[in-house]
């Protein structure tokens, strides 16, 4: 089984610049993964299916991930021109300041794939693509052409999530209903209100609940005045 | 209403003293054929109460039918997501009268430990009326029978006439539920208010 | 008049350049398919799964699965609360085989975490979850017999061996069927020796069971008419649509994650991996006929070499778990498939993402191209062969 920068190496010399990039794993499970450039996903994926000593031919899992904006404050070194009065004569220095500066970096929606082989069994292989942004740019390629196990869990990915993947050939809602607005496994994502009545509230449940307990306590006060 | 020793006496002589109710709610509780729904984990309980070890079928269950047309009880066991509730109410409008309903396991009751759930409907009683209600994750078989018996002793208590009759004597009863649409976020109407009407916390 | 108009990668020798999709089969005259909803609702759905079939009298022509009829959040939920949390909502995943779901999970974490296990709780893990195969793949051929018209009588078979290995489970773990027994680390409960020789007993008398079953039911008329050439799933398809668990064996592919990932302590017992030859729902039957008497051997091996010991490293955490950041992908072969736990950690008590890898729902990918061409009847029987539950299909 080659290591991650084994396949790196194979990747480069049969696509040269597919723009893989390596995701190294800190955890103990030494599972690290291959970021794939969404414009080479394709021809990198057939490669690695194709090839004869990788023989990735079994896609295992696809997951979603969903990494929001973060504010991230940063202390940045600043130099000022700055105006001091020294023995009634006026003079203008540089210096040197340190400054908290904070500014949000934009979060996105990240595809996971594990590859498997079955023929040479061996595995897992992870590979890692990323949306622009979390927005409005969230086309990937899709990857059912090649692997068709992915075709539902795109699906879900879809539903889930909101990743737009192009090339699918049945790119629906598979989970919740059709008329359904939201992408629930976001991080953003808000429960609707159903809860009107519970025992043991806590949290943002609490606050819910006793919105609601103070709406029907107004509503018998006007039923009772009526 | 007669003596339940000298009904036994005359019982002996091969007499039978009885009243019209017990007769025939005698009649309707010994035959409560259930449906055959089974949602999910707790339908595997429902099962294997059918099965060989606690067999349900002495009861009076006999058959599960599959069609709601023939059936009398309506056993929800499992989980009862936003997307299968209108499903389930429309299934339950199918069922001619009498009919019953026994919420089994915690999710039937109130949304059991998927409560948080934004697919979860928080317990089946939102939308059709509950007779008996089994707590549990996954409820023994024994529960389930035990709750069996408990509805049979429930239509042995439904007087014929007057305030407590069943609903198919009533004219005045409802004997259709609406059935909720999916909405975009959730279901509309959230929960049927004549069948469930909101609990208010007494602290 | 039906006339197949093109087969793209379905009976062909070559392996085909497009991804592989279901054949299309015209229908002589246009606007007479009849369309029916099968489900969510049906007896013989296996829970509420929904296909959407049209038909062209009795065959089928265009077959599209519906989940989500049971979809119950299990991902969110187990970002919102901690990993020891999460174990008992992994019983009601794959509700009746609810101990290999515990210990994929727990694979997953100890993987992430770089925690030991015990030797006597791998043998205890290695015998409950083929405990676990048994009762499912019993249950499985019960449930396709029912389907079959059967009227219940394979599955009060199935069901009453069942109860046996049920009440060995209570007295260990404490319940019947969501037993929530492993730990990050090892198991909950050590197994008292009146314990292992009650499943010594229950072990010694199933061998009979199954020679009854099999002797009953694989030289069946009826069973072998309608089961023999229906629903034929073949090799490239079957890898390239990531199916795995006895579809993927009875299509004749040798894959056994126990064999190829060599996880716990499966490399110590002999015992060989039944495969088919033609891939169809015979040969499904069957392999999982044979993988019971196979999990008996290894059953029988376990319990006679289980060692003494503790049950949970000693080096474990439970109160403050909170693993490194990083991620990890473990799996297991559960009766079903291959059943994986994709865990990504921030340094938190909870996981930042909780990702299962259902294997009922990528088995189902398959459905469509199984039942093209095949009648309605045969539909069903299919839908059972691949043996899926809904509570790890929507999750």
């Amino acid at each position: 089984m080659m290591t991650v920068e084994e396949i790196k190496t194979a990747i480069d010399a049969a696509i040269p610049d597919a723009g893989v990039v390596i995701v190294p794993n800190p955890s103990p499970s030494g599972q690290h993964s291959l970021r794939l450039d969404p414009r080479h996903a394709i021809k990198v994926a057939k490669f690695l299916r194709g090839d004869a000593e990788l023989a990735l031919d079994f896609l295992s899992n696809a997951t979603g991930v969903d990494w929001p904006d973060r504010e991230v404050a940063e202390k940045v070194k600043v130099t000022r021109p700055v105006t001091k009065t020294v023995d009634g004569v006026e003079q203008t220095a540089e210096e040197t300041v340190e400054e908290t500066r904070k500014r949000v970096e934009p979060g996105c929606l990240e595809v996971v794939y594990h590859l498997f082989s079955v023929e040479k069994k061996h595995g897992p292989v992870v590979l890692r693509m990323r949306t622009v942004n979390r927005t409005d740019q969230v086309e990937l390629p899709s990857l059912t052409p090649i692997w068709r196990s992915a075709e539902f869990q795109e699906r879900e990915i879809f539903d889930l999530f909101g990743v737009v993947f192009t090339g699918h050939p049945d790119l629906r809602r598979i989970l919740m209903w059709e008329g359904f607005k939201d992408h629930p496994m976001r991080r953003d994502y808000v429960d609707p209100d159903d809860f009107d009545y519970e025992p043991t509230a806590h949290d943002a449940v609490l606050v819910r609940a006793q919105e609601h307990r103070a709406a029907a306590a107004a509503e018998e006060g006007t039923g009772a005045a009526q | 209403m007669v003596d339940e020793k000298l009904k036994i006496e005359l019982g002996k002589q091969g007499i039978l003293a009885t009243t019209i109710q017990e007769l025939y709610n005698w009649g309707r509780r010994s035959s409560i054929w259930p449906m055959n729904f089974g949602l999910a984990c707790c339908a595997i309980e429902m099962i294997a109460t059918t099965m060989a070890r606690y067999d349900m079928a002495r009861f009076g269950a006999e058959v599960f039918r599959p069609s709601p047309r023939q059936a009398d009880l309506l056993i929800i066991s499992g989980t009862v997501t936003k997307k299968m509730a209108p499903q389930v109410v429309r299934l339950y409008n199918q069922m001619p009268e009498p009919r019953y309903v026994i919420a089994m396991g915690a999710c039937a009751i109130s949304g059991g430990p998927f409560k948080q759930g934004y697919n979860v409907l928080k317990g089946i009683d939102r939308y059709i009326p509950v007779d008996i209600h089994i707590p549990g994750c996954p409820p023994r078989p024994e529960a389930l029978l035990s709750a069996f018996i408990e509805l049979q002793k429930k239509i042995d208590a439904q007087p014929l006439t007057g305030e407590g009759r069943p609903r198919f004597l009533d004219a005045e009863a409802q004997g259709e539920f609406p059935v909720p649409e999916p909405g975009e976020h959730d279901l509309e109407p959230a929960s049927n208010k004549g069948v469930w009407p909101v609990p208010v916390v007494i602290r | 008049m039906i006339k197949i108009v093109s087969k793209l990668g379905f009976g062909r020798k070559k392996k085909p350049e497009g991804w592989n999709r279901p054949p299309v089969i015209e229908s002589g005259e246009e606007g007479e398919l009849l369309e029916v909803a099968m489900g969510p609702h049906h007896p013989s759905t296996h829970g509420v799964f929904r296909m959407d079939l049209a038909l062209d009298g009795e065959r089928v022509i265009r077959l599209k699965p519906e989940f989500g009829y049971l979809h119950r959040n299990h991902e969110k939920l187990g970002e919102g609360q901690s990993y020891l949390a999460s174990m008992p909502y992994t019983d009601r995943l794959d509700y009746i085989c609810s101990l290999t779901n515990n210990w994929a999970y727990a694979l997953a974490v100890e993987k992430l975490a770089g925690q030991e296990v015990p030797e006597r709780a791998e043998y205890l893990r290695v015998i409950l979850a083929e405990m676990t195969r048994i009762q499912n793949h019993a249950g499985s051929i019960g449930f396709l017999m029912q389907d079959m018209g059967c009227s219940g009588t394979p599955l009060m078979y199935a069901f009453r061996e069942r109860e046996k290995l049920l009440d060995l489970f209570e007295k260990l773990t404490g319940s019947r069927m969501m037993c929530n027994y492993m730990r990050f680390g090892g198991c909950r409960v050590d197994a008292t020796p009146e314990w292992l020789d009650e499943a010594r007993k229950v072990v010694a008398g199933l061998p009979e069971f199954v020679d009854e079953f099999e002797a009953l039911l694989r030289s069946n008329e009826i069973l072998m008419a309608r089961t023999q050439g229906v629903g034929i799933l073949k090799q490239d398809l079957a890898v390239n649509a990531g199916i795995t668990g006895p579809l993927l064996r009875a299509s004749g592919v040798n894959y056994d994650i126990r064999k190829v990932d060599h996880y716990g302590i499966y490399d110590r017992f002999d015992f060989k991996v039944p495969l088919g030859d033609h891939g169809d729902v015979y040969d499904r039957f069957m392999v999982r006929m044979l993988e019971i008497r196979e999990s008996l051997k290894i059953l029988e091996q376990a319990l006679k070499d289980i060692p003494a010991g503790p049950v949970m490293d000693s080096k474990a955490k439970i109160r403050g778990f909170r693993p490194k950041p990083g991620e990890a992908y473990g799996r297991i072969e559960s009766p079903k498939g291959e059943l994986g736990f994709y865990l990504i950690s921030d340094g938190g008590p909870n996981p930042y993402r909780y990702r299962v890898r259902p294997p009922s729902l990528i088995n189902l990918t398959v459905l469509e191209d199984m039942a093209l061409g095949q009648n309605v009847a045969d539909v069903v029987l299919i839908l059972g062969s691949v043996d899926i539950v809904l509570g790890e299909v929507d999750r």
